[in-house]
């Protein structure tokens, strides 16, 4: 029976030769080691650099309001919902992996899930700072939330963006517990492999006192396949919801049934593209080769383009709908993108999106780090106009033209922006020094030593 | 010696020994005994026959739970303390309702899953007498232990050494409280 119900197991997974001591010294001496690569410092400085362009900007922001950006009517979405947009979707890689990979047994997911979970908390940290800047004033953001006040005044359930605040809200702390679960056994391995004092007070405090037993090991596994059962439908509802911001106006552009599985599907090329850039220099410089492996990047790879051609047929649909509803609206919304102020951005998501993940068919491609790390940004790009040029071209030309307006970026938007990406990569990189960024008990389950050899007959 | 212990502690080098160890332990009669492993073992759970557990149940009950609130809040909201006629729509829009609901349903589920894991696992908890074991560090690194409680009704310290000896571990310790 047992061999009925198993998955074949390809045996490239993990590269062969390594043992349960090889495997927890190997991901643990990263965290436990005084040694520092110089990688780290140069990757954490440029996180803190851009991180001191976000704060400088957010304090400009607090100081004189959201005019320093360009938003003026009729763009007042501009570069902040398209941030937003953005760093959702990439959030959206690490809960696919993590969860339906998991439920769909997917084994090669073990090796790359820990980071993925971590850049989904830090992308939505990312995206949350947006809407929240966005309000105009962002001290007033628990306004958003049912509490009895004195105001007598509630917010507007039958609206959209009342529901992305509890989708996003409800992802952000789901995502956290997920993580934090799978992190208890590693804490628990840092705690008893820690020499410094200190550090091993701080992991044995955040282990909770995991010892391994099997009781514990038992209702565990039921947990996880819980939260991943819970943690699927949440993902694809939170860009589903996220969708909603848009459809659910008339904007012309906008206002498409299709939208949910189109923005699901962009997030998760995105996320992976994320997930390929972070991985592939990471393996490479703490020589990790060994357990993120080329068919972990592979298959990624293979994720990329069948979400990639999803996107890519959504861009045609749009088109063609527009064209076939006979909507005067419609057609003109498309006919701006394609030849309108913002054709260059329509061509050039064009090209990032659908001509590059092409290259992904050929396994020469998809086994060359460099290739793949140069498609991942590509996307990574690509990805970042579509949302652009959804929000930006859509309000600055809708029904009237006397009410049309150009939306001009100015530096701030720029410097929010880019220091977001600081605050990603300042958070990640502390990630990668303080926490195991694969997980090792995971990893363990991989090896063929872990393999309980049944005797016949009992 | 003349020291209560918590128990005694077999140290095993790979998941097949423990596996077949804790069968034979549980065989004999223990039910007192806990196994200890880098990572989840399968076979493990079914030599210690530990296939039930009531978490889907608390996830069900705090899933509900969430669903209710969600909709209930938005009702209660919409319909009698903050009611705004929009067009002459329904004030029970019961459509507008579904997103919220859903979210609340995942957030209370996902919160009992994980706060059930821990009351189920008795975490947290800063001390377990198995820690006094100065090999136990390596139960979260690449051995395996098996357990026996002083206080099963079977424990008997010598004759439990014997039976613990002969299951081939590569030592087996006493457990200090």
């Amino acid at each position: 029976m047992a061999e009925v119900t198993e998955k074949p197991q390809s045996q490239d997974i993990i590269a062969p030769g390594y043992t349960f001591g090889t495997v927890t010294d190997q991901i643990a001496t990263v965290v436990l080691t005084k040694k520092t690569p110089v990688f780290w410092f140069a990757g954490i400085t440029v996180g803190l650099v851009l991180l001191f362009f976000f704060l400088w900007s957010v304090v400009l922001l607090l100081g004189k309001g959201v005019g320093i950006w360009g938003i003026r009517v009729p763009v007042m979405w501009g570069f902040a919902i398209t941030n937003f947009v953005w760093w959702i979707g990439i959030g959206h890689a690490g809960t696919l992996i993590s969860a339906i990979l998991l439920l769909l047994n997917q084994q090669w997911r073990n090796s790359i899930n820990r980071f993925a979970e971590a850049m989904t908390l830090f992308a939505v940290a990312c995206a949350g700072m947006f809407p929240l800047l966005h309000l105009g004033r962002p001290w007033l953001f628990y306004w958003l939330f049912p509490y009895p006040n004195t105001m007598n005044v509630q917010p507007q359930f039958r609206s959209p963006l009342v529901w992305d605040v509890f989708a996003v809200s409800t992802y952000a702390t789901v995502s956290a517990l997920f993580w934090f679960v799978g992190l208890m056994p590693d804490l628990a391995t840092l705690r008893d492999r820690a020499q410094n004092r200190f550090a091993r007070f701080a992991y044995g405090l955040l282990a909770m006192g995991w010892r391994g037993s099997a009781r514990h090991w038992s209702v565990y596994e039921t947990a996880t396949l819980l939260l991943a059962g819970l943690a699927t439908p949440l993902v694809l509802s939170v860009h589903t919801v996220v969708s909603f911001d848009f459809t659910i106006a008339i904007v012309p552009g906008w206002h498409s049934t299709f939208f949910p599985p189109y923005f699901v599907a962009g997030a998760i090329y995105s996320g992976f593209a994320m997930v390929l850039a972070l991985a592939i220099p990471l393996r490479k410089v703490y020589g990790l080769e060994g357990l993120i492996t080329d068919k972990h990047l592979d298959n990624c790879g293979k994720v990329m383009l069948a979400t990639g051609l999803i996107v890519a047929y959504s861009y045609i649909l749009e088109t063609f709908t527009a064209w076939y509803s006979g909507n005067v609206f419609e057609e003109a919304a498309i006919w701006h993108r394609m030849t309108g102020p913002y054709a260059a951005a329509y061509w050039s998501l064009l090209t990032c999106n659908i001509v590059a993940p092409n290259f992904l068919w050929f396994k020469r491609v998809r086994s060359s780090p460099v290739l793949l790390f140069l498609s991942s940004i590509v996307v990574l790009i690509g990805m970042w106009l579509e949302r652009f040029v959804i929000i930006v071209s859509s309000l600055a030309q809708d029904f009237l033209p006397s009410s049309w307006g150009l939306f001009h970026a100015t530096r701030w938007d720029w410097a929010t922006y880019l220091g977001t990406i600081g605050l990603f990569l300042f958070l990640f990189f502390l990630f990668i020094r303080l926490l195991p960024m694969i997980s090792i008990f995971e990893v363990r389950t991989l090896l063929p030593q872990a393999k309980v050899e049944e005797e016949v007959g009992k | 010696m003349n020291k209560p212990i918590y128990g005694l502690m077999a140290e095993f080098d790979n998941p097949t020994a423990l596996v077949n160890a804790a069968r034979a332990v549980r065989e004999r009669g223990f039910r007192k005994i806990d196994a200890y492993s880098p990572f989840p073992i399968e076979e493990l759970s079914e030599a210690l026959h530990l296939h039930k557990n009531k978490l889907p149940l608390i996830v069900l009950i705090g899933g509900i739970c969430g669903g209710f609130t969600g909709y209930l809040l938005q009702y209660y909201v919409t319909v009698f303390h903050f009611p705004l006629n929009i067009g002459g729509r329904p004030l029970h829009s019961w459509p507008s309702y579904i997103v919220i609901t859903f979210e609340l349903t995942i957030l209370f589920a996902a919160l009992s899953a994980v706060l059930g894991l821990l009351a189920l696992c008795g975490l947290p908890m800063p001390y377990h007498p198995a820690f006094n074991v100065p090999r136990f560090a390596l139960a979260s690194r690449n051995r395996f232990f098996l357990c026996i409680e002083s206080t099963d009704p079977l424990f008997d310290h010598d004759r439990t050494i014997e039976m613990l000896e002969a299951l081939g571990p590569r030592e087996v310790s006493e457990v200090a409280h």
